[in-house]
């Protein structure tokens, strides 16, 4: 049975390891290589890497960091923040990247996605999308959250989805950092409306939030940071705790 | 030992390096006839288009190497598709080596099949110190038909074809390169058990 996958997701700033609290205040949570091996020994089932200030700093994602990791660890991986074109993202799965998630630029130009996903497959495209309710609307925001646009969530994953994209990952900003659980609400109805896989993130708390967003969020996977960095949760615990709780989990 | 990764024009090949790199192989990636054929192991990887994909192989006399190998070779991911009978890709014909045909997962999954799954239990030597359920990862939108030389299976609301072999020849749809250590000891038993 396809399992459900516990994503730990390692925001990287300057080579090394940060998570925002609602992405303004940053703390540093180690080295990106170490902390990597360390989740995949832990069964992690994948890592995300996001360069979170590669949009606002108009950097490019470090491909010699994507090397280092590819060498290190035996678990796909997917790489964000700042990628805009496919020469961008040959870059990076030339690198070792089994994935790469763009937002902003998919925002800026939706045809990219077509052009990444024939390039490459839709397999290695993951649209990652920054959601935040704005009056009675889940609407997408771009530049790590900042930017507010018109687009509903709803609308966009559907169009991502018909222009290639093979996962979506859905950061709900409402959530992100309150540790109050995943926006299962949206995510439950996203999942109805297309036919790849989602990945939950932002809000993860305890153990349970998991087992919710599995269930009543209907996600295909679950991502999070701080609580796994900052050792709040232990990746083997949260495994056996949902094995126990009947979700299709890889210990 | 001398491993030949088949070059083509497929994807995840820098992945199948690595993997080789951590367990001390250096493998030569190589379109080159004569240096495949000379291989004591051959890697056929891959993430990519079959139709496209077999057209390279011909134009380049691959499809007729490949199939007169007689070292042991393992085809991963698109490369166990390439080595079946038919693939609904493209409505592309493959290399025969496998009796199989490749489809299309119906519309009403979620495709492509992405993440880790288990294997059917399996007595090959290429399973040695696995211990089942095995969980692999797998990303692939096509899959191969159960036959007699499935060694094991794999179910995504249909059972299909996750190991197959037939004499030299093994393949798996999963990536043993990304399946954590239990990938790793799949590897390492192609390389040293095989």
């Amino acid at each position: 049975m396809l399992t459900k996958r516990i994503i730990p997701c390692l925001d990287i700033k300057n080579g090394r390891t940060v998570k925002g609290v609602n992405f303004l205040e940053l703390r540093d949570a180690g080295d990106p290589v170490e902390l990597a091996k360390l989740y995949a020994e832990q069964g992690a089932d994948e890592l995300v890497f996001l360069d979170i200030t590669a949009t606002n700093e108009k950097r490019k994602t470090l491909a010699e960091l994507v090397g280092q990791v590819a060498e290190a660890i035996n678990i796909p991986f997917t790489v964000g923040g700042g990628i805009s074109t496919v020469e961008d993202v040959s870059v990076l799965l030339a690198a070792g990247a089994d994935k790469v998630s763009i937002n902003s630029a998919a925002v800026r130009n939706p045809q990219i996605i077509k052009e990444m996903a024939d390039e490459f497959g839709s397999q290695c495209i993951v649209v990652a999308i920054d959601s935040r309710l704005v009056n009675g609307r889940n609407l997408v925001h771009t530049h790590g959250g900042s930017v507010p646009t018109t687009i509903e969530t709803e609308d966009w994953v559907q169009e991502v989805v018909a222009l290639g994209a093979g996962e979506i990952l859905l950061t709900s900003m409402d959530h992100d950092g309150t540790k109050s659980g995943f926006a299962d609400e949206l995510l439950a109805r996203i999942s109805s409306l297309v036919n790849v896989p989602i990945i939950a993130s932002g809000g993860a708390g305890n153990m349970e939030h998991f087992f919710d967003t599995f269930t009543t969020g209907k996600s295909d996977a679950a991502l999070a940071a701080s609580i796994f960095h900052f050792k709040e949760i232990g990746i083997p615990d949260l495994k056996a705790y949902l094995k126990e709780k009947n979700i299709a989990i890889r210990i | 030992m001398k491993v030949a990764i088949i070059k083509y024009n497929a994807g995840n090949i820098k992945s199948v390096l690595l993997a080789l790199k951590r367990l001390g192989l250096e493998g030569t990636l190589t379109d080159n006839p004569e240096e495949i054929l000379a291989a004591d192991k051959v890697i056929f990887p891959g993430q990519g288009e079959a139709k496209s994909a077999m057209r390279y192989l011909k134009s380049r006399g691959l499809d007729q190497v490949i199939k007169s190998i007689t070292n042991p070779f393992l085809g991963i991911c698109l490369g166990l598709q390439l080595l079946c009978e038919h693939s609904e890709e493209g409505d592309t014909p493959c290399l025969g080596v496998f009796n199989s045909q490749v489809k299309k997962f119906p519309d009403h999954l979620k495709v492509p099949h992405m993440g880790w799954n288990t294997l059917s239990e399996s007595a090959d030597p290429i399973f040695k110190d696995i211990q089942f359920p095995a969980y692999f990862y797998f990303v692939h939108s096509y899959y191969a038909t159960v036959s007699a030389q499935t060694l094991s299976q794999t179910d995504y609301m249909l059972p299909f074809s996750a190991v197959l072999k037939k004499d030299n020849f093994y393949a798996i749809q999963p990536h043993p390169e990304k399946s954590a250590d239990v990938g790793e000891q799949f590897l390492k038993n192609f390389l040293f058990n095989i």
